[in-house]
């Protein structure tokens, strides 16, 4: 094999996977704009999509709770317990106050961008949210190049961050924003190493619902999972992700952008009732997500201990088991996210940036090498 | 190729859901806006100055740095797609790429543009 050969092999590489070799599953495999069974058809995906939409928006909610709730269990209090069972509805009861509280806009606030900020970083992160496997089937858009895009969409983020910091027209905000900025786009990098290392675990698949069910067998139905089945380097690349994730969603302790102590309360220190709002929510969906994304890729995704893989990806049972199992997993890593906030301090602005470029760029780089190694 | 469509759709579904709860918000709540509440949060001073001028060099290195990284990761990736095809030879060529990266990484590295100051 020649050189040019491997430089032609590599530029088509992406085209192989978009070859239409891929068994789609998704709910948009057979869109073709109002479908054959008309209206009905429209109707349908409209309600599918709905549910999908509703689920997202109430998963967020109930994260807030249990971070209210646990983090009133870390403090020895006992935090919110009046609104509904053991105050499940609080959330709730501030999402209606919010939407009666004066709709703010300063005076030298850029009006347009100021106003649009808050939508774009939650349609980001609900954008994201249709390329996420649940099980086999349970997926708004099965793409053969998941994770590349689930990245792309994500990083939207930070762009309506910026948006918001420069619109505001105050030195909190953009100091937050610009913060952000470079936080995401630093972490980034060890994030980015990591996937490449999944991708290349997984005998080079980009679709989360491949790489889960190429995790499927081994002992117990657990020995194929990426951190057992390769743990010398896919297990620090797990953590290295976990930590870049942690950053990339502006989690404690590297929540700079918004530290308190400091700057207020970062980009949106000038953002107030529902629109103030659509941050707090896109920081919980965007937990959800990442935590979702680090099981697909190396928890073993849908797979549980002592049940066959093929069980979980056929049959009704099995979807519901897959999406169950898949949701416990994303929920304990989303609960570590809560526990690892109230349990560290913030750390300074220089040692997050340090951290990044120093120790988990080279380790996340010594993993992908040993991985080549490990894998070829 | 048609599927991606779901992304766009779920990305205007948001945003729609989005627009309507601001325009529900700006119904439902009232209006009295005053010069204190429209001025720049300053812990209730007059601001000094707008933010508008110049920034740290700092960002603007991070910027750099995140170029010279992400290029990197974006090459890397159809490599990883054909990893199992491409064999040795892929390994050895996508290892000179790294090393000439890595190569300014040090570089970067020793100049101090990795620390935060």
């Amino acid at each position: 094999m020649s050189v040019t050969s491997v430089c032609l092999e590599l530029g088509a590489s992406l085209g192989h996977v978009q070859d239409g070799s891929y068994d789609s599953r998704g709910l948009f495999k057979d869109w073709d704009w109002f479908g054959r069974e008309g209206l009905w058809g429209f109707v349908g995906m409209a309600l599918s999509l709905a549910i999908i939409v509703g689920v997202c928006s109430v998963v967020p909610i109930l994260f807030v709770w249990v971070e209210r709730r646990g983090s009133g269990r870390i403090h020895q209090r006992k935090g919110p317990n009046r609104v509904g069972p053991f105050g499940l509805l609080q959330t709730l009861a501030d999402g209606i106050k919010l939407m009666f509280k004066e709709d703010i806009i300063p005076a030298n606030a850029s009006r347009f961008l100021f106003m649009i900020a808050p939508g774009l970083v939650l349609a980001g992160v609900f954008a994201a949210f249709a390329l996420l496997p649940l099980s086999s089937t349970g997926v708004i858009v099965d793409a053969p190049l998941g994770i590349y895009i689930i990245a792309a969409v994500l990083s939207l983020e930070v762009i309506g961050v910026i948006m918001a910091g420069w619109a505001s027209n105050n030195k909190w905000a953009i100091l937050g924003a610009m913060r952000e900025a470079a936080q995401m786009i630093s972490y980034e990098v060890p994030m980015g190493l990591c996937i490449l290392l999944a991708i290349i675990c997984h005998d080079g698949e980009l679709s989360l619902r491949a790489m889960s069910e190429n995790q499927a067998g081994g002992f117990l139905n657990v020995g194929n999972w990426l951190i057992f089945s390769n743990p010398l380097f896919a297990f620090p690349a797990f953590v290295i992700f976990f930590i870049a994730c942690l950053a990339n969603t502006k989690r404690a302790p590297f929540d700079l952008p918004e530290a308190e102590s400091e700057l207020v309360s970062g980009f949106h220190t000038e953002y107030s009732g529902i629109r103030f709002s659509f941050f707090f929510l896109e920081e919980y969906a965007s937990m959800f997500l990442v935590s979702a994304v680090t099981v697909m890729m190396f928890l073993g995704g849908w797979n549980i201990p002592f049940v066959p893989g093929e069980m979980l990806t056929g049959g009704f049972v099995g979807e519901v088991l897959a999406i169950g199992s898949t949701l416990v997993k994303t929920f304990f890593l989303v609960w570590v996210m809560i526990w690892v906030r109230w349990t560290l301090p913030r750390i300074r602005v220089d040692q997050v940036m340090t951290l990044c470029y120093k120790y988990l760029t080279p380790l996340a780089f010594l993993c992908l090498l040993g991985s080549c190694f490990w894998e070829a | 190729m048609s599927e991606y469509i779901g992304v766009a759709v779920m990305f205007v579904m948001a945003g729609g859901i989005a627009a309507l709860m601001v325009l529900l918000a700006s119904t439902l709540g009232k209006k009295n806006p005053t010069p204190e509440k429209l001025a720049p949060f300053e812990c209730g001073q007059e601001p000094f100055s707008l933010p508008m001028g110049r920034l740290a060099v700092k960002f603007y290195l991070t910027a750099i740095l995140f170029i010279l990284f992400d290029v990197e990761l974006v090459f890397l990736y159809p490599w990883a797609v054909v990893f199992g095809e491409l064999g040795t030879l892929g390994l050895i060529e996508m290892g000179i790429f790294l090393g000439v990266l890595m190569i300014g990484f040090v570089y970067a590295w020793d100049n101090g543009a990795l620390d935060w100051k």
